[in-house]
């Protein structure tokens, strides 16, 4: 198919050949965008392009087309370049309008002539991207697996497998090994067939890739959001309606890869940088910053693009496309996953079922400052053994695309940075934490929290993780004000006691009796002991088939995404439910139990796949509610002093 | 108006289809017709008067003539610079122009503007030949001279000269708010009176509103836009002749620049594009970062190392033709620069960033590059909220290709670039030389009565805020159109609706009185979890100052002001708080009751007289602090206890409570309709889709939008029914309590209710303050009490609760105690001590109520105020 190999090597060809036919008319610009959004409607045209996630940036050739699956992290400035130009050729004198247009670098074999009148500057916005943060490792491996189009298959993983023996070198206590045994799984497989290739791999190719993961140690940092993350940055160069774009969402982009080593300016021209009156615009940070050297960060010219709604390699983009068919067996995955959950979580059922409601919960509408349908759990009373938590967290990354785990330690919450904070030297957002795409679950272990003392950071930090939970919005730190980015992150806590949470952060109402802000409290009461936790956990995991596996993700994924409503008759029904029961004791329900009670019905509701409310998973909600709330209380009379 | 006016109507006439797309292909074809003509006219050209530069010019740029360069669109200016560099150069204006003002400035020293960059190279080009049979050919007392434009524009200087000195002479603005017109005859033209100031003075500087331009004349107002750097030049000449002219002997340091302001364009920084690129724009932003002082050379001295002959060179954007040839000597490449001997001119990198406001949500905001030059270097610090004017200037970026033999210079250290690199990359940087600061937030600290940035409405939007102002319901809608999430609560809705309008600011200071305090303040105290904190946010998102602090976590410096010294400069640096922050906007405080009183201390000033005092590390002064106090608090055992008073529920001193305004509970009322539609409304969150609701309420932009209205247009005053009827409310309320002996009402509760009136008046858009205002006024005033001030144990609403922290019943009842008491001390007789114990069993046998040890101390303490008897630990020694 020699028009692949066009299409795809040489993408800029085309641009060039479509820019001559077009004879200057302004069309030309949609007309290329026409075309590839043609190429690339075929499902299977898609994978043919090599994508910058799976393969190192050395592997690829310049200025071919690639896609990349990331998560915009910071905009910068919007750049005029030139979007048309001419060139004389210096024998012939003859004159040649060329396209500025997906490019870093007008070629200029011959002369360019640039005060022509032909000329046209044009505008572009630079987004820095980086791959979604906390991506879990099951997605990465699936989507590399899909994608045929690998250039040195197996060398893909090499330097991915060289980096996990640094980082068990570095001492990384922000994330303590939480994806090693993960990557131990598809690790294996390369491990068998390619042991002789990577090694050799190992020693030349790593270089660049595995010094930006570490970041501290490399000169350059990548900024990524989460601690310990890998892969490349990617300085996205956007032509047409960046005013669609957001910070912090996540796309797939396809576009010509561009890492001219003219773009690296920093190390060739240190020196002039310095005496030339006309670049002291930029301070040396902020050019380390903007024009990396391209072997890093490459550049990638955006010729298509699409804002995922998830990237769970499992469902088709459109999520809507899977659903009618998944959800005839949804029943039977959910009582599948109901007990898988329930091994998990030592036997205790209403935790289990609480965890389901939880991970299918999303932020779907905001009423003036009130997010709608967030459910923040709080699973209480989890063993005093510090791998506990740790093996929790690893059985729901596994289950869900995106997750990271924070553990509460005074010293994280002293040191790390959670929120996103303006570097005006430097011009960019430095990255936090809490700078996730959304439908991240971020997993909060507040049992690693110890009696000390929290300096001003940690308050702070604590501060935004409460408006987090409670309004669903992080505030970005720009020096001089704040700004308000809404976002959408589940967040579960696992704590022994009632997490500190929601009374520590001083923004929130913090009587005893107010309302807990993390939507939902569940004590854990394990029903077995055993042993060897660690063992216990593996060996469910192992015992789950990968195809059962699957369709949890699958599961859990779809079901997010389906619309819900209440009918007349049923919201009639929940009024004077309501009514009655605070006829019988005010006390008994408040508004807010009401507002956590609609989310558990609609939660409920849509587990089963139900779009609608009908009264049985209303009492149903109600009496989960009940259990709940009576294992809180029973938990109040045998500890006395909690809250 | 004669010829020399209609000669640019021609010239407009051709740009004019386009003016301010100088790309678009309509615009770019002047050019070579112009050329044409150019040569066929070169005889009769004028040197080109732009501003003046000292006499001393390179020989290279004499020997040229003017136009033997290539035809040159100035629309691909950007693109030239490399072309610019070369020897060929262009005119330089000269002396010998008739008419300047040069022989009147008496060697007042003309000052470069670095901040028009080329301005030399602006030429002028005769239409004459154009239009020679044109209609408006009747070339009267002007000279030929006078048809010539610059090069490239429709600019004539002459006529743009005269038309400008026109303006300056006649241009009246009698309504004029312009701070900076502050003391100035509103009936003498405006800028005349600016000349004398700058002869008085002496600083060198004419601002000018280029509002004010346009209404004079909007022609010379699209040319100032459109070409900046030929029109400003001009101007500038047109000033100094008209100033040299009026006060020949005045002695200034240089000569008068023109900076214009308020370019009409003000922009988005979000919506520079190309098309703007070198017109005047005027952008506002926040300065996040400025950089040292650049020396940038002017000029630069050459001596020949052979003969020492001596040249200058005149930099252009940063470039230097380095002489190749010494003319006297004729020896090739022994000119050498001489730094010392060069002209530099200070320069400054100024970093802008978008205003919070401007940004769309969830982007991050856009930065750009501004120069500051000579005295507007150092204007303005990191944080300050400015307007710039300026032009917007793109440079090619560095790897640029080199023909000619250049010099870059920064700090005398010639560089040579490298010459062998072949691509240029195709970026470039823009950046905006600045021609005028203002910043938008001065005016706080200046205490003027303006809101800063006054919002402009469109005429469309006005509309529909006139109509739904005149919808009878309006007040209503507007409530319900508050926190549509919360459910019920129509008064506290209503009440904080109020204070979003705030009263009509007054001023008695001439009568000693000082300001009288137009922002309505309110509490909510309740039950956790009746939502005030979710009221709390929705109205700090809604105000545009609003601030959000919570009592926990604020201290007293954090809401007021402190005093820092700057590491670098030493200097101290006002830092201010919350309630400064939120000057002419809501602080919402939650959590209250949880503030320490050290820092509820100094919202006593600011709740009464609006202003914060400072004294502190040698700063000592006044800030305003115009700002609604909208608060939450939550009683203090947890659970509102309806026995017990406000203040008694919530503990906080009774001089704080009485400056709020309104006072809401917001409790569980229990019961069952409350409770129906409570349910209803919280379902109907949870399945109603976005647009629906979006149908039942007003949304929060026009909320937001109607309040800015209102707040900035709509000034209501009390009409004779209005004040009848607030005098009898008042007198009435007077009335109420003194049946009893008590008070239940005092000035302060007079003043509320006239704010409530007037913020009422305000949301129907009246002038006036009617007696319906009133009437709500004195409904939401009498809710609010009901709630607050009713004394649980007698049901009355007791104003005295509030103003003095106790009811009148219980000061009596205290009273009644302490002389019960003193009557059972008599009846017992000369006994000059007794047991306390003793005394406090007998007492409560004789009494038919509770007497608690609490009461008896009491009224222990009142006798002994009374000087009846001491209490000495466990004995009563009677006196």
């Amino acid at each position: 198919m020699p028009t692949v190999h066009d299409w795809i090597n040489n993408p800029l060809g085309i641009v060039e050949d479509i820019f001559a036919q077009s004879n200057c008319s302004p069309d030309w610009e949609t007309k290329v965008l026409e075309y590839f959004k043609e190429k690339l409607k075929d499902n299977e045209a898609a994978s043919w392009v090599p994508s910058l996630n799976d393969v190192p940036v050395h592997y690829l050739k310049a200025n071919s087309l690639v896609k990349f699956r990331c998560f915009i992290q910071d905009m910068f400035d919007p750049e005029f370049y030139m979007g048309v130009y001419e060139t004389v050729d210096p024998s012939s004198k003859s004159k040649v309008l060329r396209s500025g247009k997906y490019k870093d670098v007008a070629e200029c074999g011959h002369q360019v002539d640039l005060n022509t009148k032909n000329a046209v500057t044009l505008e572009r916005q630079t987004f820095y991207c980086v791959p979604i943060p906390g991506e879990s490792p099951w997605v990465k491996e699936s989507y590399s697996c899909s994608n045929p189009a690998r250039v040195v298959p197996s060398t893909s993983y090499a330097p991915c497998r060289h980096k996990r023996s640094y980082e068990e070198d570095e001492d990384m206590e922000t994330q303590p090994h939480k994806q090693k045994e993960q990557l131990a799984g598809p690790q294996g497989t390369t491990d068998i067939h390619g042991s002789g290739d990577p090694k050799r791999l190992e020693t030349e190719a790593p270089s660049s890739l595995s010094n930006a993961a570490s970041g501290c140690s490399s000169p350059l940092d990548l900024n990524f959001p989460l601690p310990g993350e890998k892969g490349p940055a990617c300085l996205v160069k956007v032509y047409e309606e960046w005013e669609l774009f957001k910070v912090n969402d996540i796309l797939e982009v396809y576009g010509i890869l561009s890492v001219d080593p003219v773009l690296s300016v920093i190390s060739e021209d240190k020196d002039s940088s310095l005496v030339d009156p006309m670049d002291c615009t930029e301070s040396v940070e902020e050019q380390r910053v903007h024009c990396p050297p391209a072997s890093l960060v490459p550049r990638l010219h955006m010729l298509y693009a699409h804002r995922l709604q998830h990237n769970n390699p499992l469902l088709p983009p459109a999520a809507s496309e899977a659903s009618s068919g998944f959800l005839n067996d949804v029943v039977s995955v959910r009582g599948e996953l109901l007990g898988y959950l329930t091994h998990v979580l030592l036997g205790d059922a209403l935790a289990a079922e609480y965890l389901i409601l939880h991970l299918i919960s999303t932020v779907y509408a905001r009423r003036d400052v009130l997010p709608l349908g967030k459910f923040t759990l709080n699973l209480s009373g989890c063993p005093h053994n510090s791998t506990y938590t740790e093996q929790l967290y690893r059985v729901i990354q596994q289950l869900i695309p995106s997750s990271f785990r924070l553990g509460m330690s005074l010293h994280n919450m002293n040191n790390l940075r959670l929120v996103p904070r303006k570097d005006y030297t430097a011009n960019r957002l430095l990255s936090g934490v809490l700078q996730l795409a959304p439908n991240t679950s971020l997993f909060l272990d507040e049992t690693q929290l110890e009696q000390g003392q929290l300096d001003s950071t940690g308050v702070r930090n604590i501060t935004a993780l409460g408006n987090l939970i409670s309004w669903q919005k992080v505030d970005y730190d720009f020096n001089y004000h704040q700004m308000e980015f809404p976002c959408n992150i589940n967040v579960l806590i696992a704590s022994e006691g009632k997490s500190l949470l929601p009374f520590l952060t001083p923004c929130l109402p913090c009587t005893p009796h107010s309302p807990p802000q993390c939507d939902c409290h569940v004590r854990l009461q394990p029903q077995l002991a055993p042993p060897n936790l660690e063992q216990y956990i593996s060996t469910i995991q192992v015992s789950l088939s990968p195809s059962l596996l699957n369709k949890f993700r699958i599961y859990l994924s779809l079901l997010r995404t389906l619309d819900y409503s209440i009918s007349e008759e049923v919201t009639k029904a929940v009024e004077d439910d309501f009514v009655e029961m605070r006829k019988d004791d005010p006390q008994s329900i408040s508004a807010e139990d009401l507002h956590r009670l609609l989310v558990v019905a609609r939660l409920l509701s849509l587990s089963v796949g139900h779009t609608t409310l009908s009264r049985d998973r209303w009492m149903r909600a109600k009496h989960l509610e009940t259990l709940r709330t009576n294992r809180t209380e029973q938990q109040k009379c045998v500890n006395g002093n909690e809250p | 108006m004669s010829s020399p006016s209609a000669t640019p109507t021609k010239g407009k006439r051709t740009r004019g289809s386009n003016p301010p797309t100088p790309w678009s292909e309509d615009a770019l074809t002047p050019p070579s017709r112009r050329r044409r003509t150019d040569d066929a006219s070169t005889s009769d050209l004028q040197p080109m008067p732009t501003s003046p530069v000292t006499d001393m010019r390179s020989p290279a740029v004499q020997d040229t003539s003017l136009f033997s360069s290539p035809a040159q669109s100035r629309h691909s200016a950007p693109l030239n610079e490399i072309d610019m560099s070369s020897p060929l150069t262009y005119g330089t204006p000269s002396s010998r122009v008739e008419g300047t003002p040069r022989s009147g400035l008496r060697g007042t020293p003309v000052r470069q503007r670095p901040d028009l960059g080329s301005v030399r190279k602006a030429r002028q080009v005769d239409l004459h030949s154009d239009h020679a049979n044109g209609p408006e050919a009747p070339a009267s007392e002007h000279s030929v001279g006078q048809k010539l434009v610059i090069w490239g524009t429709d600019v004539n200087v002459g006529t743009c000269k005269e038309k400008f000195q026109r303006f300056l002479q006649r241009f009246i603005d009698p309504s004029s708010t312009d701070d900076e017109n502050a003391g100035l005859d509103l009936n003498e033209p405006l800028y005349m009176q600016k000349l004398e100031e700058i002869n008085v003075v002496g600083d060198p500087v004419l601002n000018v509103n280029c509002e004010h331009l346009q209404s004079f004349d909007a022609d010379l107002y699209r040319q100032l836009i459109a070409y900046p750097q030929e029109v400003i030049p001009t101007f500038d000449m047109a000033v100094n002749e008209l100033f040299f002219e009026r006060f020949p002997d005045s002695v200034i340091e240089h000569q008068i620049q023109v900076r214009p302001y308020n370019a009409l364009k003000t922009r988005n920084m979000r919506n520079l594009n190309p098309e703007d690129i070198d017109q005047l724009i005027t952008i506002s932003g926040m300065v996040i970062r400025t950089s040292q002082l650049i020396p940038e050379m002017q000029e630069a001295f050459f001596r020949c190392q052979v003969c020492a002959f001596s040249t200058r060179v005149e930099v252009d954007r940063g470039r230097i033709a380095e002489p190749a040839v010494c003319r006297n000597c004729n020896t090739t490449h022994s000119m050498a620069l001489i730094h010392n001997r060069s002209i530099f001119s200070d320069k400054q990198m100024i970093k802008l960033q978008e205003s919070p406001e401007d940004m769309p949500a969830g982007q991050t905001p856009h930065t750009t590059v501004v120069y500051a030059h000579n005295d507007l270097v150092d204007k303005v610090q990191p944080g300050d909220r400015v307007n710039i004017t300026g032009e917007q200037v793109i440079t090619f970026s560095r790897s640029s290709r080199v023909q000619h033999k250049i010099l870059r210079i920064y700090r005398a250290v010639p560089i040579r670039l490298n010459p062998r690199q072949s691509n240029v990359k195709s970026v470039y940087k823009t950046h905006i030389d600045a021609i005028h600061f203002r910043k938008t937030h001065e005016k706080r600290l200046h205490g003027l009565d303006e809101e800063a940035e006054e919002k402009l409405f469109t005429e469309e939007r006005v509309r529909t805020l006139r109509e739904l102002a005149a919808k009878p319901d309006v007040y209503e809608r507007l409530s319900s159109a508050l926190a549509p999430s919360i459910y019920e609560h129509e008064d506290i809705k209503k009440g904080i609706l109020l204070q979003l309008f705030g009263g009509t600011r007054k001023d008695f200071s001439q009568t000693g009185r000082g300001g009288f305090r137009a922002e309505i303040n309110i509490l909510l105290c309740g039950d956790p979890g009746t939502s005030k904190s979710q009221l709390l946010q929705y109205v700090y998102n809604l105000v545009p100052r609003g601030q959000y602090t919570s009592g926990k976590g604020s201290s007293a410096v954090g809401l007021t002001a402190y005093v820092m010294k700057d590491p670098e400069t030493r200097q101290l640096v006002l830092q201010t708080g919350a309630l400064v922050l939120s000057d002419n906007g809501i602080c919402c405080i939650d959590e209250f009751d949880k503030m320490s009183d050290s820092t509820r201390s100094v919202l006593h000033e600011v709740m009464e007289q609006q202003t914060l005092s400072i004294a502190k590390a040698g700063i000592i002064c006044q800030l305003n602090a115009r700002t609604s106090v909208l608060a939450a608090a939550n009683p203090v055992e947890s659970q509102w206890n309806p026995k017990k008073t406000t203040i008694e529920n919530i503990q906080l001193p009774h001089t704080l409570l009485s400056r709020f305004d309104l006072i809401f509970l917001m409790l569980d009322p229990q019961d069952e309709a409350y409770d129906r539609r409570l349910a209803h409304h919280l379902v109907s969150l949870y399945y109603q889709s976005e647009e629906q609701l979006e149908e039942e309420f007003l949304d929060m932009a026009m909320l937001k939008d109607y309040v800015a209205y209102a707040r900035s247009y709509i000034e209501p005053r009390l009409s004779e029914e209005a004040s009848q009827a607030l005098i009898k409310a008042y007198v009435d309320m007077r009335k109420i309590g003194s049946g009893r002996g008590m008070v239940s009402a005092y000035p302060r509760q007079l003043e509320s209710l006239i704010r409530l009136a007037e913020a009422h008046a305000k949301v129907r858009f009246s002038d006036k303050v009617e007696t319906i205002d009133v009437e709500e006024a004195k409904r939401l005033h009498r809710e609010a009490l009901k709630q607050s001030a009713t004394d649980p144990r007698t049901g009355f609403v007791d104003i005295s609760i509030l103003t003095t922290g106790m009811s009148a019943t219980a000061r009596k009842r205290k009273e009644e105690l302490a002389q019960a008491l003193k009557r059972l001390i008599q009846s017992k007789g000369k006994v000059p001590t007794m047991k306390y114990q003793q005394l406090f069993d007998d007492l409560r046998a004789q009494s038919d109520v509770a007497i608690t040890k609490d009461m008896f101390e009491e009224a222990l303490q009142a006798l002994t105020d009374e000087d009846y008897l001491t209490v000495t630990g466990k004995t009563v020694r009677l006196l």
